[in-house]
């Protein structure tokens, strides 16, 4: 339970950001001038510049917002990349650990994205669709997992990054008994550590 | 948990019996072993009372209705309808001198369950004949002195009586049944009485628990956890909560006690890949009893405990595999379909049931031992799977969806009398029957000296 809270929590962060990610980063630049115009009262001068004579604190302050957006963007892209991380799921065939050429295409991406970022750790669950029993899902859903880690751990990613666990068929993402939930829920999910 | 009581048995006098016992008991009546079995018709009629008041009339409808349930269940007799008896039941003394055998056997009762109870201060004393109507004698007779509020127990053992005198075999009203219902918004391990009554939840972990699985004493229970967030095995004493946790990386699955014996089987992947290991009753590692590439899951022991069966993904597909613990050898049982998991091996020994997917349904089988003459028990109804023996090994419950959610059902082991358990909040799955729990039972027996 605390984990889906943690879950809950951090796409509730993550995705105000992508917003504001999406929305371009030009803008909540001059968002940010703008409010801080607005905090220094000086709403009919114009921009700060080096010539004018403006106070102190607003010259001294000026570049700061700057250089935190800055900062803020490269981590809005980590979000971001981290989002593409966790949401791609890596899909398998019925009563399959195989990756298909598809899974494997998805995995290769995350591996960019690791790469980029080699202070994250994953832990990788493993699911099952509903139509098997419970007892072998498990088994099988741990499987996928391993699968999805040996895949990413051959593509050079050390393996200490990487930790599995199998769900089977107890965390189904879609609950309706037909192919296109089935195919949603047999597969591999990646979660920040 | 409600605590198992033993009955409060202060006197279980054997009355009489008029008809002489050839053997140690009357078996020819029902052949648990035959699969078209004929249902005895049997009368139970209302109780008579020597208590002329309200309690009294009440408590004596309880008590045949309760008895008249029990021996329903077994799915061995056909209840007549107390509204076709010639006799005012109330008015029935219970003993062979009384009773007018041609109105019983007029209305097509074959047997004849006959009663009396008296209450005074809350100690109820109750008799309770069986009578072989054709014959026209007793067959068994007790008189039990106890708590009204024990009433259901006396029951219990009166109808074990009357399906020992029968079939030769004690029966299961002294077991439960453990399961798993998702209630609460996760699933926890639940436990009920034999036919589904007395349901009380034994585990409250507040995360995914799954696959209990009794120790042949009855005192254990081991299950699969995600209390810690890794699906961990806990084996909990289910008197005073005594525990142990098998807590190894990866997966610690599917636990099956050893018969009489304080050691069970589960399934582990610390090593990397999926085996079964034989643990202690403490979760300490003896021996790695399988050691196949890819996943080996469920094993089930033969009563004897020299064999394990199990599922193995070894041919590509989920299939039932048999292995001798000692010699390792390994016999592949199920061979139509390419899914067939959750064995349970039969209490007699000489069947496995499971479930096996075909047509994208799952239904329950039972199979000879070397996979012969496979039948299928259930079709056309939703998917049934978790297939588990009565410890008589006359009644099979499972977890089916014919109804939409999935539900606790039973029938006989032979497919016939499917029935829901239970209804409860949530999805019921995974039963597991527990052994016989009431192990004083035969003492009381005994004094009838059949």
């Amino acid at each position: 339970m605390k984990k889906s809270i943690w879950v809950v929590l951090a796409l509730l962060l993550v995705i105000p950001g992508l917003l504001f990610t999406a929305s371009c980063g030009k803008k909540s630049l001059t968002a940010d001038i703008e409010t801080m115009k607005d905090k220094t009262k000086e709403a009919p001068a114009p921009p700060p510049r080096a010539s004018a004579p403006a106070p102190a604190p607003v010259v001294q302050k000026a570049p700061e917002p700057l250089k935190i957006s800055e900062e803020e963007m490269r981590a809005r892209e980590k979000t971001s990349a981290m989002q593409a991380l966790m949401n791609e799921d890596v899909y398998f065939d019925y009563d399959s650990a195989a990756l298909a050429p598809a899974a494997q295409e998805i995995l290769k991406k995350k591996a960019v994205a690791l790469n980029k970022y080699s202070n994250i750790s994953i832990t990788i669950e493993g699911h099952c669709d509903e139509r098997g029993t419970n007892e072998y899902n498990l088994a099988l859903g741990e499987r996928r997992a391993e699968s999805a880690k040996k895949f990413l751990i051959d593509l050079g990613l050390a393996a200490s990054r990487f930790t599995t666990i199998s769900y089977g068929e107890e965390k189904p993402v879609g609950t309706s008994s037909n192919e296109e939930a089935w195919v949603k829920n047999r597969r591999a999910h990646f979660v920040l550590k | 948990m409600v605590a198992f009581r033993y009955v409060a048995v202060l006197v279980a006098v054997y009355l009489s019996f008029i008809i002489p016992a050839s053997s140690l008991a009357g078996y020819d009546y029902i052949d648990i072993n035959s699969p078209f079995l004929r249902k005895i018709p049997i009368a139970v009629p209302v109780f008579g009372t020597d208590t002329a008041n309200e309690t009294g009339m009440q408590l004596s409808k309880k008590a045949s209705d309760m008895l008249s349930g029990m021996l329903d269940f077994t799915g061995y007799f056909k209840m007549l309808d107390r509204d076709s008896f010639i006799e005012d039941s109330a008015k029935i003394k219970p003993d062979a001198s009384n009773i007018y055998f041609p109105n019983w056997t007029a209305v097509g009762a074959e047997l004849l369950v006959a009663g009396n109870l008296q209450v005074k201060g809350g100690v109820l004393e109750i008799e309770l004949r069986l009578f072989d109507t054709i014959k026209a004698g007793q067959l068994i007779g007790k008189k039990y002195t106890t708590s009204v509020n024990d009433l259901r127990d006396v029951i219990k053992r009166f109808s074990g009586e009357i399906i020992y005198y029968l079939t030769g075999n004690r029966g299961f009203f002294d077991s439960q049944i453990a399961f798993v219902s998702s209630g609460t918004g996760n699933k926890e391990i639940y436990i009920c009485e034999f036919d589904g009554s007395n349901t009380s939840q034994f585990t409250r972990n507040k995360a995914i628990t799954i696959f209990p699985a009794w120790s042949s004493d009855g005192h254990w229970i081991a299950f699969t956890s995600y209390i810690k967030g890794n699906p961990d095995l806990y084996i909990v004493n289910t008197g005073d909560r005594s525990m142990s946790v098998v807590a190894k990386k990866g997966i610690n699955i599917t636990p099956a006690w050893v018969p009489g014996k304080f050691e069970l089987a589960a399934t582990l992947s610390y090593s990397g890949d999926q085996d079964i290991y034989l643990l202690t009753g403490t979760g300490k590692e003896i021996k790695k009893l399988t050691n196949e590439r890819g996943s080996d899951v469920s094993p089930t022991w033969s009563p004897d405990g020299k064999k394990m069966a199990f599922v193995s993904s070894r041919s590509g597909t989920p299939q039932v595999y048999v292995q001798d613990v000692d010699t390792g050898h390994v016999e592949r049982i199920t061979f139509y379909g390419r899914y067939n998991t959750q064995p349970s091996w039969s209490p007699k020994g000489d069947k496995i049931a499971y479930s096996g997917m075909n047509g994208g349904r799952h239904n329950i089988y039972t199979i000879g031992l070397g996979g012969k003459d496979p039948v299928q028990l259930t079709g056309n109804a939703g998917d049934n799977e978790s297939p588990s023996w009565s410890p008589d090994g006359s009644l099979i419950v499972f977890s089916s969806t014919r109804e939409g959610p999935s539900r606790i059902f039973v029938m006989t082991a032979f497919g016939t009398d499917q029935r829901r358990l239970l209804a409860i909040s949530g999805e019921q799955t995974s039963p597991k029957w527990s052994p016989g729990l009431n192990n004083k039972q035969p003492s009381i027996s005994n004094l009838g000296g059949l």
